[in-house]
């Protein structure tokens, strides 16, 4: 079967992996996006057990392989009485896995802002919170927009994970087109087609957004 | 207006300011000589307590602020400060630089704090920047715009840092020029600088730090024309 007709044929197929991918990487980076600023935040914090706990986590995080922390997170839990459908868990795993990364993102962005910045606002009244809001976070987050782009796309390609869980994904789709076809090769160039529109379109819109950002500082 | 009392502050072992004595009335202008080293840096950033000082008491307006309880937020309100690296927000237009800390920290109404802006962009001569960005302004006019953001909350005293010493040489006069009306409007003012030109001409007292101590203090006339101190005559030798 060529190319085209598998793709014609099996399209519900690809269009319902498709809308979990999608689904999975949305929540992932929405709520990796949240939840990695808290974590950089509180690792910069002047407590030293919330730095402590928020450094715990990101090493963890980045130090062990996501399909174990999904596993831990579907099977290892049930045992203490914790049940998720396949999707929460793999929402969940997406979401704790790139919140580690974002937050040394977020952290390395924040730190990078002059220290002058964060004076100037001070001495206007501004409370540390406002400071961090309207002065810092504005300038780390557009001097990492780059790195931050880099983890979205990893977010959508790793998703493909959460098929190991049994998440009808588009790589389970294909699994399972390979499994009624015999056709070991073609589903899979289908949606490496797929993921690759997906990340390719996400990278260009980040670069629309990279230049508008930067147009503030056109000298 | 402000009181000093044994001011210190150590950094570790380098002890910067090793007690300061100082009163400073309202509408004064006091002007902080000295070099480099000497604190003086140190000892204005102490007076809004963007450094922390060891020990020794502040008072501003009647109230302590450097006792433990004491809200540094609502009197960092009445003191401006200017930086000797300007510090606008790159990420902001001139007049959102200005109107930022009254619309969030003051919560003034959009179309009062925009007034109070564009009259000062006018004091400062700069009324047709309001929508440029700080990277398409020169040295000296980001320091007028810095000036006019500090004044946009109305404070009742103005601390400068060494406000010109990271200007090319012809942006150091513009921004003297409106130092010098806000000084002749009666703002109390405390200018650390290296102009000593213009510390003769505008201020009122000037005090000469070395090695963590005011060595000496008095008026221009006096301190420039017939220093008392042998360290503040070496110094004035070498700069004049």
């Amino acid at each position: 079967m060529n190319i085209f007709d598998m793709a014609y044929e099996y399209r519900n197929f690809f269009f319902a992996g498709l809308k979990y991918t999608l689904l999975l990487a949305v929540l992932g980076v929405f709520f990796g996006f949240v939840l990695g600023i808290i974590v950089a935040l509180l690792r910069m914090s002047k407590w030293r057990v919330l730095r402590f706990i928020s450094t715990a986590w990101v090493e963890f995080l980045r130090g062990t392989p996501m399909l174990v922390q999904l596993f831990l997170i579907h099977y290892g839990l049930t045992e203490l009485g914790l049940e998720f459908t396949p999707i929460q868990s793999g929402a969940i795993t997406l979401t704790i896995n790139s919140s580690a990364y974002l937050a040394e993102i977020f952290r390395a962005g924040i730190q990078g802002v002059d220290r002058g910045q964060v004076e100037a606002a001070r001495s206007l009244g501004m409370k540390q919170g406002m400071t961090m809001r309207y002065i810092v976070l504005p300038q780390a987050l557009k001097n990492v927009l780059p790195a931050i782009g880099n983890e979205f796309i990893t977010i959508i390609k790793e998703s493909s994970i959460v098929s190991m869980i049994g998440v009808a994904d588009l790589f389970f789709q294909a699994k399972t087109i390979t499994t009624i076809t015999y056709e070991g090769l073609t589903p899979y160039v289908i949606i490496a087609l797929m993921y690759f529109v997906l990340t390719f379109t996400l990278s260009k819109l980040l670069g629309i957004l990279e230049r508008r950002l930067s147009t503030d500082d056109h000298r | 207006m402000i009181t000093v009392k044994n001011l210190q502050k150590h950094f570790g072992k380098l002890e910067i300011l090793k007690g300061i004595d100082l009163e400073i009335k309202k509408g004064e202008v006091v002007v902080v000589i000295g070099p480099s080293g000497s604190g003086k840096s140190t000892f204005l950033r102490c007076l809004n307590l963007l450094e922390e000082p060891t020990g020794g008491e502040i008072t501003f307006e009647g109230q302590s602020i450097t006792a433990k309880k004491h809200d540094i937020n609502q009197t960092r309100e009445k003191m401006g400060m200017v930086f000797q690296q300007f510090n606008l927000f790159p990420h902001m237009s001139v007049l959102q630089n200005i109107t930022l800390a009254p619309l969030k920290v003051k919560k003034q109404q959009a179309a009062e704090a925009e007034k109070i802006a564009v009259d000062l962009l006018r004091t400062v001569g700069l009324e047709d920047k309001r929508d440029a960005y700080p990277a398409q302004l020169s040295g000296g006019q980001k320091q007028r715009i810095a000036i006019a953001r500090a004044l946009a909350m109305q404070p009742h005293v103005m601390l400068f840092d060494e406000p010109t010493s990271a200007l090319d040489p012809e942006m150091v006069g513009e921004v003297l020029e409106v130092m010098k009306k806000l000084a002749e409007q009666g703002m109390t003012m405390v200018i650390v600088t290296h102009e000593m030109g213009f510390a003769r001409e505008v201020g009122d007292r000037i005090l000469f730090m070395d090695g963590g101590y005011i060595v000496e203090q008095g008026t221009p006339a006096e301190v420039f024309g017939n220093p008392q101190h042998a360290r503040t005559q070496d110094f004035l030798s070498k700069v004049l």
